[in-house]
């Protein structure tokens, strides 16, 4: 990895999946190569459809690409793997587990001595601020703090590689900003990659380094625009010049795939 | 929490205790009763309720009263055991592998609709009459309706929890009793509830085996001399005995699925 300034995360290269239905054949993704440096932030946008959620499965190790690869620190991917952790958007949690049992769920897997699952299950809800619900079942929770409990989760087993499958799009847009703050607090705080998948620009322009633009049939990357917006950014970035002038690029980009994806 | 209604005023329906409408309803259950066995064209199948209580008196001089209900117990309890002990592999082997669902399920959907009643002669050819062929078919009853309710089930697990599970490093044998198994707990409950109710409802069926004793059995025969005092009380008792088991699985069921999401209401 010499002549860089850091290295290369996640390689994907040349991937193509098709998917076999009743009614002939899908093609879901179609030669999509792209390269995630170390600690990088990547945004994900485009109309459903173009396939994002398949891509970010096949970098979980959850699906099979039909050819092509993806690498993750130069291995090449054959199935899921701590290193790799998934907030999906349904929240996802074992509800007959309390919230201390789901953070705790994969370190025990891992074999985790009891005293010190417990630690850092204490440790990551402390930092997502639910150092209070430790004990409640995921029914008592609401909508934003399930998913704080699943980021939490995640965190716990120490990837580092962070896919997010529109983690946010289920809640209140409030709610989202807050965990949108919290998300870059955190990336700060234990740098990770992040590949995060949304279908809000603001939101892909607010948290991501680079936003990678798809377009569907067959899914494929349109164009990956950079963000040069310096960090910490919060809610008043969203007002700056600089954010106006990338959203107006990325929506007009964006609206014209929706467009397509209509007709 | 937020969705409480204000504490206006309540409606008389609130007003009174739920203890309170149970009294009521029994007390309803009682005067219909009464106004059957006043009533020329019911009177003989519905005699007054001192004259069922009496029939208590009445059967256990005649001895039989207490082995009735042991025995029928015995079979029900045998009966449920087993058709459980088979349920629980065969619907988790039909929700893993396709082809197992694909071969059996069918059957247990087309022998399901079958009454018991019908098939009990045959179980009678080979097993001969005694308490054996009381719990085959407690057993068959038991085990359709378990292993459908159960396969259901697990075969409707989130898949997205699945694959929480493996992302969290989670191999095979990890998603199976990690996941698997308490995400089916819910449904177990549901089939040992079902179940419970359908080892009630074959009873008759299960004891018209040539039975020596049992609630069934002694239904049947006292349907020959006409006595629809005890045939009543009879009666009574399976529901009576269907409502404790129903409490029971139930309170095992707020122990172990408190965790479950409900709807309100």
């Amino acid at each position: 990895m010499a002549g860089k300034e850091r290295g290369i995360k996640v390689k994907i290269d040349k991937v193509k999946k098709v998917f076999e239905s009743r009614s002939g054949q899908v093609v879901a993704l179609n030669g999509v190569d792209l390269e995630i440096k170390e600690n990088e932030f990547v945004t994900v946008v485009g109309p459903s459809g173009c396939g994002k959620s398949t891509l970010l499965n096949i970098i979980a190790g959850l699906t099979k690409p039909t050819s092509g690869q993806v690498l993750c620190d130069g291995q090449i991917i054959k199935g899921t793997g701590t290193e790799r952790g998934v907030v999906f958007q349904q929240y996802a949690l074992f509800p007959w587990l309390t919230v201390k049992g789901n953070v705790e769920f994969g370190l025990k897997i891992k074999g985790v001595e009891a005293k010190k699952c417990k630690e850092i299950a204490l440790k990551y809800l402390k930092m997502v601020e639910l150092e209070n619900f430790v004990d409640h079942y995921p029914k008592e929770l609401s909508g934003g703090m399930k998913q704080r409990v699943a980021i939490a989760r995640a965190y716990a087993v120490n990837p580092s590689v962070l896919l997010m499958d529109e983690p946010f799009g289920a809640l209140d847009a409030q709610t989202r900003t807050q965990l949108q703050e919290e998300l870059l607090q955190t990336w700060a705080e234990e740098q990770k990659t992040c590949f995060f998948i949304t279908h809000d620009v603001d939101e892909a322009i607010i948290l991501g380094q680079r936003v990678v633009i798809m377009s569907a049939r067959p899914g494929r990357i349109s164009e990956i625009v950079d963000v040069n917006i310096p960090y910490p950014r919060n809610q008043e970035t969203k007002m700056t010049k600089e954010f106006l002038e990338v959203k107006n690029y990325i929506w007009s980009k964006v609206y014209k795939e929706y467009l397509e994806v209509r007709k | 929490m937020a969705n409480e209604t204000n504490h206006t005023e309540k409606s008389w329906i609130e007003k009174v205790p739920n203890k309170g409408w149970l009294a009521i309803s029994i007390i309803a259950a009682l005067i219909f009763w009464t106004i059957l066995s006043y009533i020329p064209a019911t009177a003989r199948s519905f005699p007054n309720v001192f004259l069922v209580v009496e029939s208590i008196q009445i059967m256990i001089e005649r001895g039989v009263f207490f082995k009735d209900i042991q025995s029928s117990l015995i079979s029900v309890t045998a009966g449920f055991g087993l058709g459980f002990t088979f349920a629980l592999p065969v619907a988790i082997l039909m929700a893993w592998y396709r082809p197992v669902q694909y071969i059996i399920e069918p059957w247990i959907q087309f022998v399901r609709n079958i009454p018991p009643l019908a098939y009990v002669p045959l179980v009678v050819i080979s097993a001969g009459v005694g308490r054996t062929p009381q719990i085959i078919v407690i057993t068959i009853a038991t085990f359709l309706i378990m292993s459908i309710t159960i396969y259901q089930g697990v075969k409707n697990i989130d898949p997205t929890l699945v694959k929480a599970a493996r992302v969290l490093g989670a191999g095979d044998k990890d998603i199976f009793l990690r996941v698997i198994a308490p995400a089916s707990l819910p449904f177990i409950i549901t089939a040992v509830r079902l179940g419970t109710a359908v080892a009630l409802t074959s009873l008759i069926a299960a004891e018209s085996t040539g039975a020596s004793a049992g609630l069934g059995m002694r239904i049947r025969a006292l349907n020959n001399t006409f006595e629809s005092s005890p045939m009543l009380l009879y009666i009574i008792i399976i529901g009576i005995i269907g409502l404790i088991l129903d409490k029971l699985v139930r309170m095992l069921e707020g122990k172990l699925t408190g965790w479950q999401e409900k709807n309100e209401g």
